[in-house]
């Protein structure tokens, strides 16, 4: 038992050939952010603070496709969301459409703790956000170079993308040092609460407007007193799979393990959609996709780190 | 060959007080959407088409929360929301944000079949609106006296009802009892809160399930405020074994992603379609105040609610047709 925490920075085809620098670029800032969720654990912060500021750390790093760094919209433009929510009480909030929070993650707990309300997006959470004095920055913030190009290869192709999806057709021969997808955090603290959030950019090239699975609470994102989830990959699959709730609804009527519910959505969707990390109320981790790779991280109170 | 069965609903949560007049003129527009739908399927149309035909219907007509009539948002606007699910594949379409599109149900139904996406919100959702053709009104067209009338009421109730959730902040009228009894909603007395969505689910003669929910959202809610409507598992969902259709308190309904819940308990305990329903309701609800209607891909319908009533309607093929409001 104990507290236990696991973290992602996106499920995909990411490519073999995803340049050495890049990847590590990656893999150090999700060595920091466990550093950063198990330091606040051990130091006995809640789970929702955890996975909050976890995800604020990602957020903050323009190699993951959430805050700086999201992917564009059709229009070249950044439509942030985000959700976050409390196992034992089954409190939820989520935002979407934001363009200028530079936490969404944050925004999102805001709604949750301040409003009657789950949900709020576009101008209405815009407007919140300025509210609630949170930190908003010119929309131009949010953009990187790699994902205008990232952009402009993917109206080439004509697709739509999970941020580094090597392209179907052979024509596009584009060494993808694409972005990651959806990044998320769950966590069960020394008090036995879970929580989880989770945080992105949403698709490249998407229609402006477009809202995935990540604010969509039971589809990306999901706890309650059994397990926490946060799930990453093509968001249209994600919700009709309703794949957070379902890890939940498993363990709960078919009384899977942890492992096992999870293995069984992730295997139950269409191959190359979906990867998700979770931790259930006995402190299990388990991180589990059915894509090419996942970008992730966990640790455990008892000493077991990935 | 598989029985058809439709049910509809027009909202949970009603005042006992409703004047006789209007019961009766809910119960005739229930009636005649009902009506619409069971033609429909006595004809061969498909579950999908007939849920966003009677769903069309609904919005259309003003008595609803939903399209025309929808309830106002705390500026005096209309923000409607919608979402449409087909049990075969477990195909979605959603919508929110819309201002002008006269049916929003037919919106969320073009997202679903005919862009990339599953769910399209505001600005977004209003050009694609646009491009597909689909009709579109001044935002105007939507917004009705009665409920220019009701949202003052609701902000006089929310200036006294400070934050329903936190007990001591609130006046006698929102203390524990009254809303335990269901005599406050979404933190407005049930006199003036409005029931806010309709929806239909319905499983055609080929044994397929779809549903749909439309609505207007909470009464002088925030702008950019998403509630349960348009999210796939909560207040929507279809799939091969049944299609569910929320409404209610909104934030009760996400938390306990009731649509999605049915069908799980379903699939996963094996249960049958009204225990499910009941299980649901009973255990899943907490505190909040909700309603839902269900049909199975073997014909039955059912629906539950937690609250003090909730528009209502079903048919199936053997020539059952109801309309009710109470318990």
């Amino acid at each position: 038992m104990g507290w236990a925490l696991a973290l992602h920075g996106g499920a995909g085809d990411i490519p073999r050939s995803l340049p050495a620098e890049l990847k590590e670029a990656r893999l150090a800032t999700l060595r920091r952010c466990l550093d950063v969720g198990t330091a606040a654990l051990r130091a006995g912060r809640p789970a929702i603070d955890v996975v909050e500021l976890v995800v604020r750390e990602l957020e903050d790093c323009p190699h993951f496709n959430a805050g700086r760094g999201s992917v564009l919209t059709a229009d070249g433009t950044v439509e942030m969301e985000a959700c976050v929510m409390e196992g034992a009480t089954l409190r939820c909030g989520a935002v979407a459409g934001l363009s200028t929070v530079v936490n969404a993650v944050s925004l999102a707990r805001l709604v949750m703790d301040r409003t009657p309300h789950i949900f709020l997006a576009f101008h209405g959470a815009e407007a919140f956000a300025r509210d609630q004095g949170v930190e908003t920055k010119d929309p131009t913030h949010f953009i990187t170079e790699h994902n205008i190009e990232r952009l402009r290869q993917a109206k080439e192709a004509n697709r739509v993308q999970i941020d580094y999806t090597q392209p179907l057709q052979a024509q596009a021969p584009t060494d993808d040092n694409s972005q990651l997808g959806t990044v998320g955090c769950v966590a069960i603290d020394a008090a036995g609460n879970l929580a989880t959030a989770t945080s992105t950019g949403g698709l490249v090239n998407k229609m402006a407007g477009r809202l995935g699975d990540t604010p969509m609470v039971g589809a990306g994102t999901y706890a309650n007193a059994l397990c926490a989830v946060s799930a990453t990959g093509k968001g249209e699959t994600i919700i009709r799979h309703t794949v957070a709730r379902d890890v939940a609804a498993l363990m709960e009527h078919r009384g899977l393990t942890l492992r096992d519910a999870a293995a069984r959505v992730v295997g139950g969707a269409p191959r190359g959609d979906v990867g998700l990390v979770a931790v259930s109320a006995a402190g299990e981790v388990c991180m589990v996709h059915n894509t090419t790779g996942m970008f992730r991280a966990c640790a455990t109170e008892g000493g077991h780190a990935e | 060959m598989a029985r058809w069965a439709i049910t509809i609903h027009g909202g949970a949560g009603v005042d006992p007080k409703l004047p006789e007049q209007s019961q009766e003129e809910a119960k005739r527009v229930l009636a005649r959407c009902l009506q619409i739908g069971v033609d429909a399927l006595r004809a061969g149309s498909s579950a999908l088409d007939v849920v966003e035909a009677v769903v069309r219907e609904l919005e259309t007509d003003p008595f609803f929360n939903s399209g025309r009539g929808s309830a106002l948002t705390r500026r005096g606007t209309v923000e409607m929301e919608a979402s449409i699910m087909d049990g075969r594949g477990r195909r979605c379409g959603a919508v929110s944000g819309v201002s002008t599109v006269k049916n929003p149900v037919s919106l969320a139904r073009r997202v679903m079949e005919n862009s990339p996406h599953s769910y399209l919100a505001f600005e977004g959702a209003e050009e694609f609106a646009r491009d597909q053709g689909l009709e579109t009104v001044d935002n105007s067209y939507f917004i009705t006296e009665d409920n220019i009338g009701m949202l003052k009421l609701a902000k006089e109730a929310n200036t006294i009802l400070f934050d329903y959730r936190i007990p001591d902040t609130c006046s006698a009228l929102a203390g524990a009892d009254n809303h335990k009894n269901g005599m406050v909603m979404n933190g407005l007395p049930i006199s003036i809160y409005a029931p806010e969505t309709v929806g239909c689910a319905v499983v055609d003669s080929n044994g397929f399930c779809a549903a749909a929910t439309s609505t207007g959202g909470l009464m002088n809610k925030m702008t950019g405020r998403i509630g349960d409507s348009p999210l796939i598992g909560s207040g929507t969902y279809a799939c091969d074994l049944c299609a569910v259709s929320c409404t209610g308190e909104g934030e009760a309904i996400i938390r306990s992603t009731l649509a999605r819940d049915v069908a799980a308990v379903m699939e996963y305990k094996g249960l049958a379609l009204q225990e499910a329903v009941d299980f649901c309701v009973k255990e899943r609800l907490d505190e909040g105040f909700a309603g839902l209607i269900a049909v199975s891909k073997t014909g039955e319908v059912a629906y539950g609610f937690n609250c003090t009533g909730m528009f209502r309607g079903c048919a199936t093929e053997d020539g059952f047709m109801e309309v009710g409001i109470w318990e």
